[in-house]
């Protein structure tokens, strides 16, 4: 049977808190060829847009969704297969495509889970099994939902690991002195619990000099690091958004900075700007962000120097920058020699939100 | 990650919570406890609605006090404590009871940082129950809230959700002024959403946009959020998108969200379950008026109960109460506008 060969392209799970999405728009007739990569529909969440790539070579056989109908995570919204494909089995496949068990937190979701590092509840989420594992670090101010179009495209194959950093989403809000070892204790600890004796590191932003200096102290322990416009490559960074980001308690003062994050600012939706203040207003993440701020930062000026310790690293390195990131300067990717270098087009600070399958694209084919 | 937890459970917690990291947090009224001196005090109720329940056992009868059925007595004692450096949280079971005590309320807490020169300051938080729907009749169902923003120097909290709650609780007994924080009695057990176990505050005089939509802003308020939801739902399939906002604080009132909003839409319906005289309708269709008037496409509607006494008969309380389809009417008569 010709089944293997028809592909369901169904509505992602973005994040923990994702239970349906809406499509906005194909980019694709029916009956159009794909190739895998193609851009093939528009989905939104309530909290943020993204496209939807092919996962194959083929042809769009059927929009089942139309747009403006909104379904729950796992529904069929469209059937990519060879032209020479029937359409009897086509309209089979469709009729008797059962929805997946939509996986929610707490129901056969992927497995959050909390340790103890020196003190401080650290919680991290693990996507798919087994292979060399990866270990995804997020920013100051973020949380592992950084990573919602990341963690299931890369984990096909192998476990992925996203963690809050202390001060971050659920882990501990204590931060100490806001030293960049804090960060790294708790990285190294999620390391560990991979229970893999080398672990491919990602990190973006303050996280990526977290992930630099691990694989300077520990190079035994990382198979490869992926850094994406992080910190400690260079001195200038954008302090009135550090700052500002500290101090913002209302959505009027949170939604112009998160817009600094990214090249086309119409992805910050309200949602987006209530998840970041939700997260601000708990008790401690102020001191927490200020506490990191301080010890990292100067006014515009970024306090860590990584990029000078380049020959003492012994580990394969990329880099991945947003060509228009108003946070760090894209002329920071150049600092850091013997590392690989990636510019992307359209995408600011957040490249694995906002050119999600292209950053994807490349971790895969690093790791 | 997810927990949800009732607007009972959010209230319970944000006093628990605010006892735990502030000493000087006090709980006062009548039956907080539940019955002191019966049988198994763990047990006691926690009030008429059971929201302090185990809150005594706790913290103990020092700081958890059960007062006579006498509100000038709770209302003179919390103003004065608060006066006096404590930050008690009073309880004035329903709002309709307020006629006994107002002095304690308008005319003393609500003044005295003023006609102490800025010296004094009075941390209370006036717990109180609003809202009809629980077939409680004319005495114990009312609104009143609108009677308490008239006056300047208390500050009014109405959530609508158990997020809000909790986070806006916090920021009460945080806060130095006098703050009354109206419960909707019904959605006590009605409403339940995702709730951080952390304490968190959420400021005051931030309105919540509970729901995007282009075509017409509803502001509502407590209960009326949800039933501007429901319409929504349903105007939703007939093309009609509606904006929801709720001021969470009405005393502060986010006037700029407001404005913002109806700017965008250019159409505006109040939903309030005050009486239509003086209420939160009148005065938030004359602040889109006066500020936003060239925005405007269609006259403004305010979708508000009778101007009756709550009735107790449970037909006619369901009819006094706005209602989706009457919301999803005024809707459809402001779109419908001109056309």
């Amino acid at each position: 049977m010709s089944e293997e060969r028809i592909l369901a392209i169904t509505v992602p799970k973005w994040g923990m808190a994702m239970e349906e999405g809406t499509v906005t728009g194909w980019h694709l007739e029916e009956g159009a060829k794909v190739a895998e990569g193609d851009d093939v529909l528009d989905v939104e969440s309530t909290k943020i847009a993204n496209v939807i790539e092919a996962k194959c070579d083929g042809v769009l056989r059927r929009q089942v969704a139309e747009v403006g109908t909104t379904l729950p995570v796992g529904a069929l919204l469209g059937v990519i297969a060879p032209s020479d494909v029937e359409d009897a089995a086509i309209d089979a496949f469709v009729s008797g495509f059962v929805v997946e068990a939509v996986a929610l937190e707490g129901e056969g979701g992927p497995a959050v889970e909390t340790i103890d590092v020196d003190g401080r509840d650290i919680r991290y989420v693990v996507h798919g099994e087994g292979g060399e594992p990866i270990v995804l670090v997020h920013g100051f101010g973020g949380d592992m939902n950084a990573w919602m179009f990341t963690q299931d495209a890369l984990s096909a194959d192998r476990a992925v690991y996203s963690m809050d950093l202390p001060g971050h989403g659920g882990s501990a809000k204590d931060v100490g002195d806001g030293d960049l070892s804090v960060l790294t204790s708790a990285v190294i600890a999620v390391m560990a619990e991979t229970g893999a004796a080398h672990v491919h590191l990602v990190g973006h932003s303050l996280g990526g000099a977290a992930a630099l200096q691990v694989a300077l102290d520990h190079p035994d322990k990382v198979a490869s690091l992926t850094l994406i416009a992080p910190a400690g490559l260079g001195q200038e960074i954008n302090g009135g958004y550090i700052t500002g980001f500290v101090t913002a308690q209302r959505r009027k003062d949170m939604k112009p900075l998160a817009e600094q994050l990214f090249a086309d600012t119409s992805i910050v939706t309200r949602q987006m700007v209530e998840d970041l203040l939700r997260n601000k207003r708990i008790n401690g993440v102020d001191a927490a962000l200020a506490a990191i701020a301080g010890a990292q930062f100067e006014g515009d000026r970024q306090l860590l120097d990584l990029a000078s310790r380049a020959d003492e690293l012994d580990v394969p390195v990329q880099i991945i920058w947003g060509r228009d990131d108003r946070i760090i300067p894209v002329g920071h990717s150049g600092n850091l020699e013997g590392a690989r270098v990636h510019i992307i087009d359209d995408a600011g600070h957040m490249p694995m939100m906002e050119k999600a399958g292209e950053v994807n694209d490349l971790i895969l084919a690093f790791v | 990650m997810a927990r949800i937890i009732s607007m009972r459970k959010a209230i319970n917690e944000a006093i628990r919570q605010c006892m735990e990291e502030d000493p000087t947090v006090i709980l006062l009224g009548e039956d907080v406890a539940g019955g002191e001196g019966s049988p198994g005090a763990d047990d006691a109720w926690g009030g008429d609605m059971g929201i302090t329940k185990g809150l005594q056992p706790q913290f103990g009868k020092d700081r958890v006090m059960d007062t006579p059925i006498s509100e000038s007595a709770i209302m003179g004692c919390a103003v004065g404590a608060a006066a006096s450096g404590l930050r008690p949280i009073a309880e004035l079971m329903f709002v309709d009871f307020m006629g006994v005590c107002f002095d304690q309320i308008m005319n003393q807490a609500a003044k005295f940082r003023y006609m102490f020169g800025g010296k004094a300051q009075t941390p209370v938080v006036i717990r109180t129950q609003i809202g009809a729907g629980y077939n409680a009749a004319a005495q114990h169902s009312q609104c009143l809230y609108p009677m308490f923003a008239h006056i300047p120097g208390i500050k009014c909290v109405i959530p609508s959700s158990a997020y809000d709650t909790k986070g806006l609780l916090i920021q009460a007994v945080r806060d130095n002024d006098p703050v009354i924080f109206f419960e909707h009695k019904v959605m006590y057990d009605e409403v339940s959403d995702d709730v951080p176990k952390e304490a968190y505050a959420i400021p005051f005089g931030e309105a919540n946009i509970v729901r995007d939509g282009g075509d017409i802003t509803i502001v509502a308020m407590a209960r009326m959020v949800h039933k501007a939801k429901e319409a929504a739902e349903v105007l939703a399939r007939e093309g009609i998108e509606c904006q929801i906002v709720d001021p969470r604080t009405i005393s502060p009132l986010d006037e700029d969200t407001i404005i913002e909003c109806v700017e965008e839409t250019g159409r505006l319906i109040v939903v309030d379950e005050a009486y239509p005289r003086c209420n939160m309708g009148t005065d938030i269709a004359a602040l889109a008026a006066r500020e936003a008037f060239g925005a405007l496409k269609a006259p403004i509607q305010v979708v508000s109960p009778p101007h009756v006494p709550v009735p107790f008969a449970p037909e006619l309380e369901e009819a006094f109460i706005p209602s989706p389809e009457k919301i999803a009417d005024a809707v459809r008569k402001t779109v419908s506008y001109g056309a």
